[in-house]
């Protein structure tokens, strides 16, 4: 009896601990793409506010700062809680593997640091430093913000593709290569990919901002500026994220197989792949999916006669699980990836024959949701590279069952933080949301500039 | 000098580093809590929201560079940490997002309810949180710990050594921002905040006097090799510690106010290397000795790498943010 309930314990231990790995790695993650791209749009704004004396655009940047404050906080927390949990939830990784893995986020925490007393600078540096010298500090953050992504994610990436240590015959580590560790050959596609995406969140959430105040009549040009400088940052960065996430998408094909059986709904191995669209996986195939005969294996070796593993060719406890929601999450990806690229298209294309925005309010609506998509993408990205690498927590060399805490009570942390992160999520909401509130009673016209001395000479 | 005695001299490092600024940090949070919640109190709050804006965020980064450097440089005894005492870190993580959330919300709120349960809530985490690292701390020093990890969830550091060390974190961070309190109350002549930080910078060093000596016994009983070490190889930090800490008493009741950040840093930083003297050549005493701990070399060079990356890089931009900070070129308010 006892020992027949032990197993059922130990994978609900595991079961909970990957819940709140994965939920607080979600909240965790949108915040960190505002880290590491709103700084660039922040400078673009302030850029031309300064260069063409607009302070239309100035306000922009300061606002975005002062937004920013909340939502680097946050993350600042949130990311804490994340470090705690690599001891919290996954010990035996960290035993393991912390010699390995955590050389990229020794790496990241310089990164973090200077980001961090930048940021500072930047945000109370408004008033009293000179215009100049207040723009220069707010550059290290755009230096900073792609260093760091490429420090987690290079450490991810080790997880998909790991290399540069040598293990002895008890499995300890006994000696490690830095280089081959940050440069895996994941690296390569998993941080472009990343960054593309933090710059495709933020720019496009940003301008959904914008465009909502504008469907509700907010038509002035500050509302116009908001919504033009992110949005073009973030379709000059799609159609870029597309070519990167096809290779990558390659490269997942011929380095974790059963990654891509299980995105791609791929059943049995063999030639001539069909490729599905949307549909539910099962062991005798896809039903309910609109299928391309032949296309799978083109996108993979642009030849039909592409040779693709399929999931009977993986050994049954080496397979990733629930199917349906890995390729489901992978075509939601894709689906909305194509959605923005032409939604950019639309975007650029009226820009270049007429400088202007296209002037339907279908645009604005497109817009609107624009940002609530990239979103939605990153989670279901992160989906396909989290969940698809299941069962292993080192892909071939450990399992997330061996890595898992055996100290009880993680349902109830799991619970517990739930409800937290709602708080967490619901302050900052309102926050923004009050902060916005009170942007628009001081009115357009009323502005401040936000350089103090500027102001007076104006006035 | 071994890699991975230099490595835990790094570690060491960057604990002092979050001692001092995180331990201010957190300080600021209990004299907010101590203000008073109605008018009476919003003076004092308003000088400690002005002196903590700009750099909490930064001041709390040591904290991370410490578990990086932890489970990088010495992974078994971060697991074997985080698997006994995982009940206090994650109340303390609690501690920190609850403090961080509150603060950063308090600033932006406008509605006058909200506002003091955001600012009570830091204020209360503010006192918890570096509580509960205390605790892990003194278990650690306890020996509570042991070396293959899982050890007592609760018994490790439920007991009179780790509360106690709880305790006297609370009262030294408290010391450590009224005596930073003095100075920046002073930079904004403000004569009566000026003199309200000063009682309690002698008050807060009374009672963390206190508190430490209560640390030592408890330290003869539960924690004989550490306490053995300290009062022989850790002595002269010992004494150190105890001047720094008379003298600053002494300028305090001279009303006097040069050196006073000196030398309460000075008492701090004494007791955390006295600590790890203390303790080495172990990094969990008495199980896990460090180079047992230890990392590969390879590992060891990335580690020293980044840290001299931080004395580089972070240290100077760290400096620029102070200095910036203390000439009253940062903004507070927003």
């Amino acid at each position: 009896m006892l020992l027949d309930a032990l197993p059922l314990a130990e994978s609900s231990n595991l079961l909970a601990a990957r819940e709140q790995m994965a939920f607080t790695l979600g909240f965790h993650i949108v915040l960190s793409c505002i880290g590491v791209a709103l700084p660039a749009t922040m400078m673009v704004a302030n850029y031309v506010g300064l260069k063409r004396d607009d302070r239309d655009a100035m306000e922009l940047a300061r606002r975005w700062s002062k937004a920013m404050a909340v939502t680097f906080a946050v993350g600042a927390v949130t990311g804490t809680v994340l470090s705690f949990e690599f001891g919290l939830l996954w010990p035996q990784f960290e035993h393991r593997f912390g010699s390995v893995f955590g050389i990229a986020f020794a790496i990241e925490g310089i990164f973090f640091f200077v980001e961090a007393i930048f940021l500072a600078i930047y945000i109370y540096g408004w008033k009293r430093l000179s215009p100049w010298a207040h723009f220069w500090s707010g550059v290290p953050m755009v230096i900073t913000g792609i260093g760091g992504a490429f420090s987690v994610v290079a450490a991810n990436a080790w997880m998909n593709q790991p290399q540069g240590f040598t293990l002895d015959a008890a499995g300890k580590v006994v000696d490690v290569e830095p280089l081959k560790v940050l440069f895996n050959p994941a690296t390569g596609y998993e941080v472009p990919h990343m960054i593309l995406a933090a710059y495709m969140v933020v720019g496009f959430l940003v301008a959904s901002i914008y465009a909502v105040g504008m469907l509700k009549g907010r038509r002035d040009r500050l509302h116009k500026l908001g919504l033009v400088i992110p949005l073009t940052i973030a379709c000059i960065a799609t159609p870029v994220q597309l070519f990167v996430g096809d290779t990558a998408a390659r490269k997942v094909a011929d380095h974790q197989p059963a990654k891509f059986a299980a995105m791609e709904c791929i059943q049995r191995t063999g030639t001539d792949q069909t490729e599905y669209l949307g549909g539910i996986c099962t062991d005798d195939g896809v039903k309910g999916a609109i299928g391309i005969p032949g296309l799978d294996s083109f996108l993979v070796g642009w030849s039909t006669d592409t040779k693709v593993t399929g999931l009977n060719s993986i050994p049954d406890d080496e397979e990733p699980p629930a199917h349906t929601m890995l390729h489901l999450a992978f075509d939601a990806m894709v689906g909305i990836g194509t959605a923005l690229l032409a939604l950019g298209a639309w975007f650029g294309f009226v820009w270049w024959r007429k400088r202007d925005i296209p002037q339907t309010p279908w645009f604005l609506r497109a817009v609107a949701i624009s940002g609530a998509g990239a979103i939605l993408a990153l989670w279901c990205g992160w989906i396909v590279t989290e969940v698809g690498r299941q069962p292993w927590i080192v892909q071939g060399y450990m399992r997330t069952s061996e890595a898992v805490t055996e100290a009880e009570g993680i349902w109830f942390s799991f619970g517990l933080v739930l409800l937290l992160y709602a708080g967490l999520g619901t302050g900052a909401v309102l926050v923004l949301r009050s902060m916005s509130r009170r942007w628009r009673e001081q009115g357009a016209e009323n502005v401040q500039s936000p350089y103090a001395p500027q102001t007076e000479e104006v006035g | 000098m071994s890699k991975a005695d230099a490595a835990a001299a790094i570690l060491w490092v960057g604990a002092t580093f979050y001692a001092l600024f995180g331990g201010a940090d957190f300080g600021g949070g209990f004299w907010d809590l101590t203000a008073g919640w109605d008018e009476r109190g919003q003076r004092p709050r308003d000088v400690i929201q002005r002196s903590l804006t700009p750099v909490w965020e930064a001041n709390h980064v040591w904290l991370i560079f410490v578990l990086v450097v932890l489970w990088t440089a010495f992974p078994p005894a971060f697991s074997a940490i985080f698997t006994t005492l995982y009940v206090p870190i994650a109340l303390a993580a609690l501690g920190i997002v609850l403090r961080g959330a509150g603060f950063a919300f308090r600033k932006s709120i406008v509605g006058l309810r909200e506002r003091r349960a955001m600012g009570a809530t830091f204020a209360i985490s503010s006192v918890l949180t570096p509580f509960f690292m205390g605790t892990v701390v003194g278990a650690i020093a306890a020996g509570n710990v042991p070396a293959e990890g899982n050890g007592d969830a609760f018994s490790s550091w439920l007991a009179p050594l780790p509360l106690l060390i709880g305790a006297m974190f609370v009262a030294s961070g408290a010391y450590l921002a009224a005596v930073f309190l003095v100075g920046d109350a002073r930079r904004g002549d403000d004569a009566e905040m000026e003199h309200y930080f000063e009682r309690r910078a002698l008050g807060a060093a009374v009672v963390a006097g206190a508190f430490a000596l209560a640390g030592l016994f408890a330290l003869h009983s539960e924690a004989r090799y550490v306490f053995d070490r300290l009062t022989a190889e850790g002595l002269p930090l010992v004494v150190f510690s105890l001047l720094c800490g008379a003298a600053l008493l002494a300028v305090l009741l001279r009303g006097g106010r040069r050196l006073l950040r000196p030398l309460a840093a000075g008492a701090v930083i004494a007791v955390i290397w006295g600590w790890g003297v203390a303790q080495f050549p172990f990094l969990l005493p008495t199980s896990l000795r460090i180079d047992q701990a230890a990392a590969p070399d390879a590992t060891m060079t990335i580690v020293f790498i980044v840290f001299a990356a931080a004395a580089v890089v972070v240290l100077p931009s760290l400096g620029l943010l102070y200095a910036l900070a203390q000439k009253d070129l940062l903004e507070a308010e927003h």
